[in-house]
């Protein structure tokens, strides 16, 4: 007896082992799910969720079903490293989205390397992703230079002749400070101070007498919406007059008017989706299917502006594996460069970036700036 | 001259919070000889605790402030009885470890709880600042700062004229010597590790309103924590007050006219310079050795 049923079990274990692992793709999807990014990280990775669960709907991909494998790279470096470690060895997925984070990022893409599997990167803006010659690396989003460029146009029609900056003390933070002042500098504009902040701070009391003292009429914060909500109470409270608008398009309009209330009003924020504006967006039947299906799930309205990058993610890196026609992580990288998507952020395609031979790819996306005024968000 | 100003200011209303976090590390630390890794997270209980009042039930923010403090008081005996009267005896490091189990279950559970999003609380105060002259301070932080200059004189009168404050300082002084004398050295740690939990949920709740409320929260109020202990002197109530204003000092000074970057690094590199003049903190309290 018990030898039947053990080898009952066995023979369904076989049959079944192998089965459960050609069935789904699996792809990694390492984001900081906890610690100081743990907001936007867990919005980019409800979109990516939405995108597995409507393109599982449809059929998958090559007529298997996608997987993803979610880890927690806790909004740290260190951690990130060991995510992708695991995913990539222990999970053997073909392919990763991540990491949110600059920093987090630039530590995950040695492993990369090491490994030879490809990371479509949602978040990041740092310049030196795509310079480092990390063949791996398939950017969706803006790097600082191209925030920067599509901002020049509003330096003359707000009228900006000095400038400050707070930003975040990390690849982020301070390679769009480095960006900004440059687009400024060219566009006559004056450059007051630039202070920094440690990512985990929660009181910037320090840097805004310094910067009420240098008397700039425009602040640019470079953050996570964490900080960027504490950052519009506290200029209030010390009477801060200059206006304020955040770069790296994570700072959530309508959780900053949740969050700071009257603080907000009168910011301008760099974003890279406009669910308020329907209308404005590139792929209008696209951003509806995907604030439908956000929607549906319950999920704050607040996220949307950072969920979109989980969903724009997957679809580009699915795209990818079907152009592929294998789910194996070199096909897919040469499959990737020649993906055309059209995204909830318009349409994705690749350049190249980086030294000769080694090119990282590229998203060339879109980039708007809307303002909060009375409680409500309004275009620029 | 203005810009000095507002750092003297900002310093001040700083310096309140981070001496109450201070008082109840050293206290738990001079008394019971813990080191108290779960400070941080009761920190960010009380944070949490005035989110659950105000936001979600909608109790008064001055009544939720009072019961935040009292749950936790609560929480802390909790933490006492259950893990910590288990251990007296054991050695520093075992204590220790179980010390860093409980901090890490006890973010974790708030994670669980609240999720990994910052909570914003809402305060009652007028949202335009207080303007004195050319510098300026939100009313919510003079009222952290008023409620914490009271609850340090609280404290303070606690343990220098009151029975149970003396049986603590006998407890601080000599365990055994204080157990024969007849003082239940069971149900003072209990009282001291109550006591000083409570002032880290306050130091939580009071600064929840000011700041956002988020998991790991009690990290950074914990390294300051610990740092204004070493720095005022284990053990020591008027260290860790003066300790918390001189750190909130070197900070808004140090990120105002050097570099704001390393803001954090100012303060542990004030630390390092005092323990090498003065190794045992500004202001030890002496005990008997042996």
């Amino acid at each position: 007896m018990n030898r039947t049923l053990a080898a009952i079990f066995v023979t369904a274990a076989l049959a079944s082992g192998p089965v459960l692992a050609q069935d789904a793709i699996k792809i990694g999807v390492t984001q900081p799910l906890t610690g100081a990014f743990a907001a936007s990280g867990n919005y980019v990775t409800e979109g990516a969720k939405l995108a597995e669960a409507a393109i599982n709907a449809s059929g998958g991909v090559l007529g298997r079903k996608i997987q993803l494998i979610i880890e927690d790279n806790k909004s740290n470096p260190t951690e990130a490293v060991a995510t992708a470690e695991k995913l990539i060895s222990k999970d053997k997925v073909p392919v990763m989205l991540g990491a949110w984070s600059s920093s987090l990022t630039l530590a995950v893409m040695p492993k990369l390397m090491e490994y030879g599997v490809p990371m479509l990167v949602e978040t990041s803006s740092s310049g030196k992703i795509t310079v480092s010659g990390n063949p791996w690396i398939f950017r969706i989003s803006p790097t600082s230079e191209m925030e920067a460029k599509a901002f020049a146009g509003y330096v003359k029609t707000l009228g900006i002749k000095k400038a400050d900056f707070l930003a975040t003390n990390n690849d982020f933070g301070l390679g769009a400070s480095k960006e900004f002042a440059e687009m400024l500098k060219a566009n006559g504009a004056q450059i007051g101070v630039v202070e920094t902040m440690d990512p985990k701070a929660t009181d910037f009391s320090a840097q805004l007498a310094k910067i009420k003292a240098s008397g700039g009429d425009t602040l640019f914060v470079t953050t996570a919406v964490e900080q960027a909500t504490l950052i519009l109470k506290q200029a209030k409270e010390q009477q801060v007059t200059a206006r304020i608008i955040t770069t790296g398009g994570s700072v959530s309009p309508d959780q900053l008017i949740q969050q700071a209330g009257d603080a907000a009003n009168g910011s301008r924020h760099v974003v890279f989706f406009t669910p308020w504006f329907p209308e404005a967006v590139k792929n209008p039947d696209v951003a509806k299917k995907f604030v439908a299906a956000w929607n549906a799930k319950g999920l704050p309205a607040g996220g949307l502006t950072e969920g979109f990058r989980g969903w724009d993610g997957l679809y580009t890196i699915v795209e990818g594996i079907k152009l592929a026609g294998k789910a194996e992580p070199a096909a897919i990288q040469k499959a990737l460069w020649d993906v055309k998507v059209k995204g909830v952020n318009g349409d994705i395609a690749f350049i190249k970036q980086g030294p000769a031979g080694q090119e990282s790819a590229q998203n060339v996306p879109s980039v708007y700036v809307v303002r909060i005024d009375g409680g409500k968000v309004v275009k620029n | 001259m203005d810009q000095f100003l507002q750092h003297l200011l900002n310093a001040l209303m700083l310096g309140g919070t981070y001496a109450l976090l201070g008082i109840g590390l050293t206290l738990i630390f001079g008394i019971m000889r813990v080191v108290n890794f779960t400070h941080g997270e009761l920190y960010a209980f009380g944070a949490y605790m005035m989110y659950a009042l105000v936001m979600r039930t909608g109790v008064n923010f001055f009544v939720a402030l009072v019961l935040a403090i009292a749950l936790g008081a609560l929480l802390g005996a909790a933490l006492e009885f259950v893990l910590l009267r288990r251990l007296r005896g054991a050695d520093i490091d075992t204590t220790m470890l179980v010390m860093i189990g409980a901090w890490i279950a006890l973010q974790n559970t708030e994670q669980l709880v609240w999720t990994g999003v910052a909570k914003s609380i809402d305060n009652p105060f007028p949202a335009a600042p207080l303007v004195i002259g050319a510098v300026s301070v939100g009313w919510n932080r003079v009222f952290v700062f008023v409620v914490a200059l009271l609850l340090i004189g609280i404290t303070y009168f606690l343990i220098q004229k009151t029975k149970l404050g003396k049986a603590m300082r006998a407890t601080f002084q000599d365990r055994d010597t204080a157990a024969l004398m007849g003082v239940q050295i069971g149900s003072i740690h209990t009282a001291t590790f109550a006591l000083g939990s409570a002032l880290a949920a306050a130091a939580g709740a009071l600064l929840g309103p000011v700041f956002v409320a988020y998991p790991s929260m009690g990290d950074m109020a914990a390294a300051k924590a610990f740092a204004i202990v070493i720095l005022g002197g284990l053990g020591s109530i008027p260290g860790a007050t003066l300790g918390g204003f001189i750190l909130a000092l070197a900070e808004e000074l140090g990120a105002g006219y050097i570099s704001s970057g390393y803001r954090d690094a100012m303060s542990f590199l004030l630390i390092i310079a005092i323990l090498v003049f003065k190794p045992t903190g500004l202001f030890a309290q002496k005990e008997r050795i042996g």
